[in-house]
């Protein structure tokens, strides 16, 4: 569970804190390990070698934060540098100022073109625009049928045509679209690899006859090496604007993104994280180089963590904790901690090992505006000796706060919970976050 | 040259000529070496020196690149470092490889009817392998039943149908959104009471994450075997040759859930070299039984270690 690269390299460089400056043996060591986890992630290779020395050539020298290990302190580096060449460029889609919007699908046989059109048209739809599919993957078989019935789904209007020629099925669709009062056209083509020139050529005949605003490319999350050859090879034909990244709903670490991305220069635009027709999001670069890492969020964690918590607010706090005191004052503080910190969620799922465990939990953000108004109802005898809030003391509890006396007691038995918690990390043990409240 | 169909399907003689078998050999050499994609042309190389430093990164870099992946090519280079004398590479480079890749697999379709079970992520090329399997196997004599039991993606039982009408096969399909297993169930009913030699059952492309899809894969197997003692006969995989190292995941996964009995590699005529084969057979030992090169209906071939390694690093065949 903990096989992250932050482990690793920790396990290389040794766990000393705030040693100065990274030396250049240790820098080293550590591009050892970096250039490993890259070609595990599928990076390309000649995209591996220009990453690390690039960030080698930053790392060496580089101070290490106090808070941090040297193996940290890289990490953050190479996260930061990874989120830099991911992000950049534009990364929405273009829209015509007036007329039709057209957007043209292009990828290898089974990335997933048919699918992302509908989802894109679905998210299109939702942003109040009027999209129309258009089927011209004429290649595969029943390719016309699936989107039909996916368009059907979402409610979009499809194109079909009999004609043979995808060419002419793209024209005859968008002026068909522009006929039904359609805003977006998205055309979905068939798979074809790069060295099929007749495909290929057709391809080039399409986008000339559409004439699309966005041209996307359609890549496959667990995309090997190839990568980066199959994005040189589309860019120079048919000259994409951006990439639709699919399947990151499965574990790839997905470094074909990466690579894609720093031999075309094109922005990834979209990414597809489910089969239901609404999953697909705008592209976010920081969560992809965690991804390819194969690590949570541990160095935003970290700096938020400081950032939240003045110095001896964590200093007084920890004293009381090696006290074994944990009074609901206490208690009230850490929330308002945690909530300096951003959306529960967002900070629980930046401890590695704990984002898995949160898969479709939902946390109640407003839950812990109750906690707030739960312990503001307790006098300060109350907040500093729980054990005295008996049965009338709870109901008396529950109406100042607005609340029930089962949401008050659940709360009692959640301080005790973290008061244990609070003393194994103490003892510098990894929490167990279950009874955590918001947690349902 | 080439293992024929007869050899993959344990049929006595062979209906292709030498001419033919080599015809697929060159054009799945065309394929891996089109643009300077043979790892021996990666290599720069002709004569090896085992004291070059350099020499030895560049073997490691070619096949990382071909997506071999990083432990199986750890072992490769340590099995050539340990042979005595490495003059030149391709020969022992594609004996290494060869070995990595193990025993050619077989398609055991003996019983009668033989139960086959696709199964694969999203996109893999399934639904068009099983097409052509179906006319290879029909070409050979076998009456063939396809059964539709991806009932989740969007017409993709009209798809199986297209391929069952070109390959002659009888088909049985079933509404979107049924129950898979009981499409298989009753396909095998169908078959059986028709007399029907082989039973190949598509299944819906699902991510190997997935538990719940994996679990309902895991019920069509023991439904399927329930209904036919020995059955599945064989379970494959279907991995697509640009897959990288997920693919190792894919199959680990995939064989908890069905006991995988071997890969199919398809879009080889792509431009990936499938080096993803050499790693799953190296860890989990898994052999490849098929190959697919192209989107034609015989495009789909037995899978031989030796020619696989000899196109892969780009020599010229023996004999040819």
């Amino acid at each position: 569970m903990f096989d992250t690269l932050s482990d690793k390299l920790q396990h290389v460089l040794g766990d000393l804190r705030g040693r100065g400056r990274l030396d250049d043996e240790t820098v080293s060591k550590a591009m050892r390990e970096i250039r490993l986890a890259l070609l595990e992630a599928d990076v390309n290779l000649q995209v591996v070698k220009e990453f690390v020395a690039r960030v080698r050539e930053r790392a060496v020298g580089e101070e290490v934060t106090k808070s941090l290990t040297p193996g940290q302190e890289v990490v953050r580096i190479v996260h930061e540098e990874l989120t830099a060449m991911m992000g950049g460029g534009d990364s929405r889609l273009a829209f015509a100022p007036r007329g039709q919007t057209v957007i043209l699908l292009a990828g290898l046989q089974g990335s997933g073109k048919t699918t992302a059109a509908a989802k894109l048209a679905l998210m299109l739809r939702k942003e109040g625009k009027t999209p129309a599919l258009v089927a011209a993957d004429l290649q595969r078989p029943a390719a016309i049928d699936q989107l039909e019935q996916l368009g059907r789904q979402i409610q979009v209007p499809v194109f079909r045509s009999g004609n043979g020629d995808p060419v002419a099925v793209a024209r005859e669709g968008i002026d068909w679209a522009t006929s039904q009062g359609c805003d977006v056209v998205v055309l979905d083509t068939a798979g074809r690899h790069q060295f099929d020139e007749d495909l290929m050529e057709e391809l080039q005949a399409i986008r000339s006859a559409a004439k699309p605003t966005n041209v996307l490319l359609v890549l496959d999350a667990m995309t090997g090496q190839e990568a980066v050859n199959v994005a040189l090879a589309f860019q120079e034909q048919v000259a994409f604007d951006g990439i639709v990244l699919t399947k990151l709903d499965g574990d790839a670490r997905g470094g074909a993104a990466l690579s894609a991305r720093a031999v075309t220069g094109r922005p990834i635009k979209l990414a597809s994280v489910g089969e239901k027709l609404d999953q697909l999001e705008w592209f976010h670069p920081d969560r992809m180089a965690s991804r390819i890492l194969g690590m949570g969020d541990v160095m935003t964690l970290i700096e938020k963590a400081e950032e939240a918590a003045e110095a001896d607010e964590q200093a007084e706090m920890e004293r009381r904790l090696r006290a074994g005191e944990f009074t609901f004052d206490d208690f009230l503080a850490s929330y308002k901690m945690l909530r300096r910190m951003g959306p529960l969620k967002g900070v629980l799922s930046m401890i590695p090992g704990v984002g898995n465990q949160l898969k479709g939990l939902e946390i109640d953000e407003r839950e812990l505006a109750r906690v707030e108004a739960i312990v503001l109802s307790m006098t300060p005898r109350e907040r500093s000796f729980p054990h005295t809030i008996d049965g009338s003391r709870r109901q008396r509890i529950a109406r100042g706060s607005g609340t029930t006396v089962q949401e008050v007691s659940r709360l009692l038995n959640a301080r005790k919970e973290m008061q244990k918690l609070m003393k194994q990390m103490g003892k510098g043990k990894m929490p167990a976050l279950s009874g955590f409240p918001g947690k349902r | 040259m080439a293992r024929t169909w007869a050899e993959l399907l344990g049929d006595d003689g062979s209906d292709e000529t030498p001419e033919q078998q080599a015809g697929f050999f060159g054009r799945l050499r065309d394929s891996l070496s089109k643009s300077r994609r043979a790892l021996t042309q990666q290599l720069a190389v002709t004569a090896f020196d085992p004291a070059d430093d350099e020499a030895w990164e560049r073997l490691e870099e070619a096949l990382i690149t071909a997506d071999v992946g990083v432990p199986a090519t750890a072992e490769i280079v340590r099995r050539l470092e340990a042979r005595a004398a490495v003059t030149t590479l391709d020969e022992p480079l594609q004996e290494e490889l060869a070995s990595l890749l193990g025993d050619p697999g077989t398609l055991d379709v003996s019983a009668r009817p033989s139960v086959i079970l696709v199964v694969g992520v999203n996109g893999t090329g399934k639904t068009t392998t099983i097409g052509k399997l179906a006319a290879e196997l029909a070409k050979r004599g076998r009456s063939v039943l396809l059964a539709a039991a991806d009932t989740f993606r969007a017409a993709a039982e009209e798809q199986l149908e297209v391929w069952a009408g070109r390959a002659g096969a009888d088909f049985v399909g079933s509404p979107r959104g049924g129950d898979p297993a009981a499409v298989a169930y009753d396909a095998i009913e169908a078959a059986t009471s028709r007399g029907r030699d082989v039973v190949i059952v598509d299944t819906a492309g699902r991510l190997h994450t997935q538990k719940n899809l994996m679990e309902e894969l895991a019920k069509i197997r023991r439904v399927i075997a329930g209904r036919l003692d020995g059955a599945p006969h064989e379970s494959l995989l279907v991995v697509d040759a640009t897959t990288g190292q997920n693919g190792l995941q894919q199959a680990r996964l995939f064989s908890e859930a069905v006991d995988v009995s071997g890969v199919v590699l398809t879009k080889l005529d792509g431009s990936a070299k499938g080096g993803i084969a050499v790693a799953i057979a190296h860890e989990l030992g898994l052999p490849v039984t098929l190959v697919g090169v192209g989107e034609g209906l015989d495009d789909l071939r037995p899978f031989d270690p030796d020619d696989f390694a000899r196109a892969l690093v780009g020599s010229d065949p023996a004999g040819v």
